[in-house]
């Protein structure tokens, strides 16, 4: 069994040199050549940073960054210099005859040359975003991230990203009632039902086929043009609300209709026997279990329709995106946007962490119960 | 007049027909036992007395009223019979008070606190008082199943359906259920259950009918039906039951 496990023994035993079989020394031959590419590729975008940046407070800053850069390249040495000493130790303890520790040596020195891989990607990756910014004499640098402007351009850009999140509540909030409307409605019973189906199904169609940007424009501009009744008085603001529920509701409706249909039938028998009618069954039994299951989705959808908000723009909302391109267009800088972007990260990553703690919560619950 | 009435009772799943004429009475106080193999119709034909499922002919009457077809409030009906599952079915989302009070509160809009009185004194029968707070997936099936039969007893019926309830039981737990239902027999409730538990079956039921590919084939007391069956069909199934050891 050993031998067939680890060549070693018999070639010690065919009295040949005590050469491990395995593939430890490529996977460290291969990380070495990895390393030095990237150790290189970080020092000579250093050196580059360092030399585009101006006098002052600047060059503190960018030394600084440059430092990290090498830092993080150089670091990724560690294992790999861990990797031959495991299998050198691993390479002698085989000469001597002990297979398992020799064979477990040889194990961590391949392992420790993968993690030197792995951490070479994203650090050469870190290294040629920061080539991308100070290409062309650092114009996309400051195009995209002129700290200056973005600093000037804060103050506004952030309050009127309060409209943003006004206008992603709101809706929120109607689309979770309206939506769970027409996904009770798309599973009314019966003959009796069978319209009520029809004409849930078709809004569902609809609204998931009209793209959210084409349903506010057509609400935002559509309403007060035909000076509809009630409708066509709203504020941009009520109108962007108004088309993002219209668009969102039928998202939501979908995502109830897979949650309140993943309940198993037995459930409904289990109800129904006990003399709850249709909606009873519905309302105490089956929704509330739906409600659980879904809200992974459910938040997905929301974090879309946050995201959507930034399309109020073209109706003449004055939400973030349009405070940052008036801003960009009289300064000629995109800075501005990229503030509004990392707004929007800065909302999004906290609610995305808490879908993923959802989900893993609800793997394990299902693990636990078999 | 007895109690419970199937008149040539048909259900069929499109092509495939799974009762072909039941014809079964069941008086007062009875416990009438089904036996029979799988998929001869056992579970499907009291589904149909709890208007779970629809006939496609015959009728079903209780204490001389047609309780099937159009027309008929199925939610009264099923005040009045009771069900209990193979698989418990219990609502994973709530307590086992909230389970065992449910119906009573939104259909019999008994308030809570005396619903809740109740649910506690049926529990306290079935040894499960100290659970009422706990959530189905905290309980052994054995529990699980005692507390799917008080939220059953609930609602005060007066016919109870018993569809398998220790099949997925662990062996060692079906004896709790058991003496429940014994339990209840005594106490004079009309009870039709299908069962794989013939022991129990030939001790508890006063009359047991065995079902053959959706119809009754056989009918009559324990004594009859175990010891000296008429038909075949009937001597078969026995013998196979004999053989597995299961009786």
């Amino acid at each position: 069994m050993t031998q067939l496990l680890s060549p070693a023994p018999s070639a010690r035993e065919r009295g040949t040199a005590a050469k491990p079989a395995d593939a430890t020394n490529t996977v460290l031959l291969a990380a070495t050549i990895v390393f030095l590419l990237a150790a290189s590729l970080c020092v000579y975008t250093a050196i580059l940073l360092v030399s585009a940046a101006k006098p002052g407070l600047w060059t503190a800053v960018l030394a600084a960054v440059a430092l990290l850069l090498i830092l993080l390249g150089l670091a990724t040495a560690i294992p790999l210099v861990r990797g031959y000493r495991a299998a050198r130790a691993g390479a002698a303890a085989l000469a001597s005859g002990d297979v398992v520790s020799g064979r477990r040596l040889r194990f961590r020195g391949a392992n420790s040359a993968w993690i030197t891989l792995g951490s070479s990607l994203p650090v050469s990756i870190v290294s040629v975003f920061v080539l991308f910014l100070l290409a062309n004499n650092h114009a996309v640098q400051s195009t995209f991230f002129d700290v200056s402007f973005m600093a000037k351009s804060l103050g506004a850009v952030s309050k009127a990203f309060t409209v943003n999140i006004i206008i992603a509540v709101i809706a929120e909030v109607f689309v979770l009632v309206f939506g769970l409307v027409i996904a009770i409605a798309r599973m009314a019973p019966g003959q009796a039902g069978r319209p009520i189906r029809w004409l849930a199904t078709t809004y569902v169609d609809v609204f998931r086929a009209v793209p959210s940007i084409i349903v506010i424009y057509l609400v935002g501009f559509g309403l007060p043009l035909a000076n509809v009744p009630i409708l066509s008085g709203m504020s941009p603001m009520w109108a962007a609300i108004f088309a993002l529920t219209l668009t969102y509701s039928a998202y939501v409706a979908e995502v109830y209709r897979a949650g309140i249909s993943s309940i198993h039938w037995s459930q409904v028998s289990a109800a129904r026997s006990l003399g709850l009618s249709h909606g009873k069954t519905l309302r105490f039994v089956i929704i509330p279990q739906a409600f659980r299951r879904v809200s992974p989705p459910l938040l997905n959808d929301f974090i879309g329709l946050q995201k959507d908000t930034a399309l109020v723009t073209i109706i003449g909302t004055v939400d973030a995106f349009t405070q940052a391109k008036t801003y960009a267009s009289n300064y000629f800088n995109l800075s501005s946007v990229t503030v509004v972007a990392i707004l929007f990260i800065l909302i999004t990553i906290p609610q995305t962490r808490f879908v993923d703690r959802l989900l893993e919560r609800d793997e394990k619950k299902q693990r636990l119960q078999g | 007049m007895p109690f419970l009435e199937l008149n040539n009772v048909v259900k069929s799943y499109g092509e495939n027909t799974v009762l072909r004429g039941i014809d079964l009475h069941v008086d007062k106080h009875e416990v009438v036992c089904l036996i029979g193999a799988s998929g001869c119709g056992k579970s499907t034909l009291l589904r149909c007395v709890n208007a779970l499922e629809s006939i496609n002919d015959g009728d079903i009457r209780l204490e001389d009223d047609v309780v099937s077809g159009e027309g008929v409030d199925v939610n009264a009906l099923r005040r009045k019979v009771g069900i209990v599952f193979q698989s418990f079915n219990l609502f994973p989302h709530m307590s086992v008070l909230g389970n065992v009070t449910l119906s009573p509160i939104r259909v019999l809009g008994v308030s809570r606190a005396d619903a809740e009185e109740q649910a506690l004194a049926l529990l306290k029968r079935v040894g499960l008082d100290h659970k009422a707070g706990a959530f189905p997936d905290q309980l052994s099936g054995g529990q699980q199943q005692r507390v799917a039969i008080v939220r059953a007893l609930a609602m005060n019926p007066d016919v109870l359906l018993l569809d398998e309830i220790t099949s997925a039981l662990d062996p060692e737990l079906v004896a709790e259920v058991l003496n429940i239902v014994r339990d209840l027999a005594n106490d004079g409730l009309t009870i039709l259950m299908a069962t794989h538990e013939m022991s129990f079956a030939r001790e508890v039921s006063s009359r047991v009918a065995f079902l053959h590919e959706g119809q009754v084939l056989e009918i009559g007391p324990p004594e009859q039906i175990f010891g000296n069956p008429a038909q075949e069909r009937t001597k078969e199934f026995l013998k196979k039951i004999i053989e597995a050891g299961r009786l």
